[in-house]
């Protein structure tokens, strides 16, 4: 509850701000003492002081899993903004509001990692998705821009209706909108005129649409296909924040909702009409894996390379909805952290850069030493190279897949894939260290920015050494 | 009325707004066929919000409860408030992209594409 509502009351507090604060530099700090807020509410809540008691009669729930996301989300936004807020100022002139739609799609988060109920789930999407439409399109000359934020909108909106068919259907079905399933209540359903079978049919459509509906939003394989317009087009900074932190907190959304109520409609336990979902979900990971880390061999743009990896490492942590075990959930939590910091980083280098292309990148080993350094171990980490966060991320998500018993195959194909993709990311590191060329940056880099980043590359090694440094945090 | 009535008129109206995002080129139409799927969405969830007390009936646990199915009813305002936010933020993208090219026409949306 701490985050929820103290992320509203700091987003309008710095909506205040941009009237009575006539300094536009010190919205970034402003932003930045917010968001400590914010990671400290939300810590003195995992530790049971919540600030606000109010009955949601059941609609949120708040479990240990929730908040520790919660904590990895805000702790990346601080660093995100930290190290990008410059760069956030500089999208256009209305620079507290860019904060502020940030703040509000933390509020988004916070629910999403919290509902409990169909509704929330729907409520924190959208309170998720409309402010990321505004920041999608704030460069508001920019055709690239404006075409981004319209794409985004009309498929996040066609997603939200996919999404509100599906809870109609279940509510039709269960006659309740919590997610924990109430399957007592079905067999009566019969009243209505409706067989058992069409009861079950029409929650399993349900389920499937709320599937793609979710697929849409974290772009897992047939559904991806706006992801890489729209982070193209959008300014790379709000790009940072999409592919990461946004993205990640639609898996934990998915994981929730599949956590509570996949048993109910897989062929396990339906025999006379079930899904399975293991096979749908393999077929899904084996799409995106492909899409995504195919299509990012044949890109020119690093920013648009990185949209497809974006979609290739959701890839990866579709593995954790294929298992669906404790390992996968512990799996999660390391994989959010190791792929949104990795991401972060990569992006706030990116945006220095004059040239989106990979010929933008030669010679960034000489010119700028420290940039090339920590942008190595940042695409290091998202390859999966051992030493580097990214590697147990992976090995978790791969570990839980192998702990079902079934479907090998599928394990070894993203190992595969996961060499593939080591080919795109290198391609940026050749590029920096043994192609000729002055690469060229917007501006020289300031000491804080360069410290940030070795800092931001010491957390990713700290976590690729000690992975279990998380989890303890988690458990304890 | 049987609850399958209210299922195929919803269902009918829902592929109505599919269709027309999926074919239609202009982005007004687009979000007016959006606005379709989500009515119909509305449609059902009061059809089967109805239909709860019905099923409730013979469920002992549930029939004490006076209101049993409101919740489906709150949830249309809820999309209700949702849709129109999202609308507003809709319309404010279109007319940015129309200061800019003089048209809605998403076939224009293919500068992304190279």
């Amino acid at each position: 509850m701490n985050a929820i509502i103290l992320s509203v009351i700091i987003g309008v507090v710095m909506m205040f701000c941009s009237v009575f604060v006539p300094n536009k530099n010190s919205y970034r700090h402003i932003a930045s003492i917010g968001l400590v807020l914010l990671l400290a509410g939300n810590i003195a809540e995992m530790h049971g002081f919540s600030l606000f008691h109010i009955n949601t009669k059941g609609m949120l729930s708040y479990d240990n899993f929730g908040l520790f996301f919660n904590t990895i989300a805000i702790a990346s936004t601080l660093i995100y903004v930290l190290l990008s807020g410059r760069d956030i100022q500089k999208i256009g002139t209305y620079v507290a509001e860019y904060f502020v739609l940030i703040f509000f799609v933390l509020c988004g988060i916070a629910i999403l990692s919290s509902y409990n109920n169909l509704l929330m789930l729907f409520l924190g999407i959208e309170i998720l998705s409309i402010p990321l439409y505004i920041l999608t399109g704030s460069d508001k000359r920019n055709m690239m821009s404006n075409e981004a934020a319209l794409k985004y909108l009309l498929m996040g909106s066609f997603s939200t209706g996919l999404m509100l068919m599906g809870i109609a259907l279940i509510y039709g079905a269960t006659g309740s909108f919590n997610i924990e399933v109430i399957h007592a209540a079905s067999p009566q359903q019969g009243a209505n005129g409706m067989s058992e079978l069409s009861v079950s049919f029409l929650e399993i459509m349900g389920m499937l649409l709320l599937m793609v509906s979710i697929g849409f939003k974290v772009s897992a394989a047939p559904f991806h296909f706006w992801t890489p317009d729209v982070y193209d087009g959008a300014p790379a900074v709000i790009t940072s924040f999409m592919a990461t932190i946004v993205k990640v907190a639609g898996f934990i959304a998915f994981i929730k909702l599949f956590d509570a109520r996949m048993l109910g409609t897989s062929v396990e336990t339906n025999k006379l009409i079930g899904v399975d979902w293991k096979l749908l979900f393999a077929i899904i990971i084996i799409c995106t894996l492909l899409v995504g880390n195919v299509t990012a061999v044949f890109q020119q743009s690093v920013k648009r390379m990185l949209a497809y990896s974006s979609i290739a490492q959701a890839g990866f942590m579709l593995f954790a909805l294929f298992s669906m075990n404790d390992v996968a959930k512990e799996g999660i939590l390391v994989y959010s952290v190791a792929y949104s910091l990795a991401t972060i980083g990569i992006f706030a280098i990116l945006v220095k850069m004059k040239d989106f292309t990979f010929e933008g990148y030669n010679g960034l080993g000489k010119t700028q030493p420290v940039l090339a350094f920590t942008n190595t171990i940042f695409l290091l980490s998202l390859a999966g190279i051992p030493l580097t966060a990214g590697f147990f991320a992976k090995f978790f998500m791969l570990e839980s897949a192998i702990k079902t018993g079934t479907y090998l195959w599928l394990v070894i194909a993203a190992v595969v894939f996961a060499a593939i993709s080591v080919y795109y990311y290198f391609r940026v590191i050749q590029a920096m260290y043994f192609k000729a060329g002055d690469a060229a940056v917007v501006e020289a880099p300031t000491m804080s920015f360069k410290i940030g980043l070795l800092l931001l590359a010491a957390i990713i090694i700290y976590f690729g050494i000690f992975p279990q440094a998380l989890l303890s945090w988690f458990y304890f | 009325m049987p609850i399958q009535y209210y299922i195929a008129l919803s269902a009918t109206l829902f592929c109505i707004g599919i269709v027309g995002v999926l074919t239609r080129r202009n982005a007004i139409v687009i979000f007016m066929c959006i606005e379709l799927m989500l009515n119909a969405v509305n449609l059902l969830l009061v059809a089967f919000s109805k239909m709860q007390p019905v099923a409730a009936a013979t469920n002992t646990a549930a029939r004490n409860a006076a209101n049993v199915g409101i919740d489906g009813q709150i949830f249309v305002f809820f999309i209700m408030v949702v849709a129109a936010a999202e609308v507003s933020v809709g319309l404010a993208i279109i007319v940015m992209m129309y200061r800019n090219t003089h048209s809605v026409d998403v076939n224009f949306l293919n500068r992304l594409k190279n």
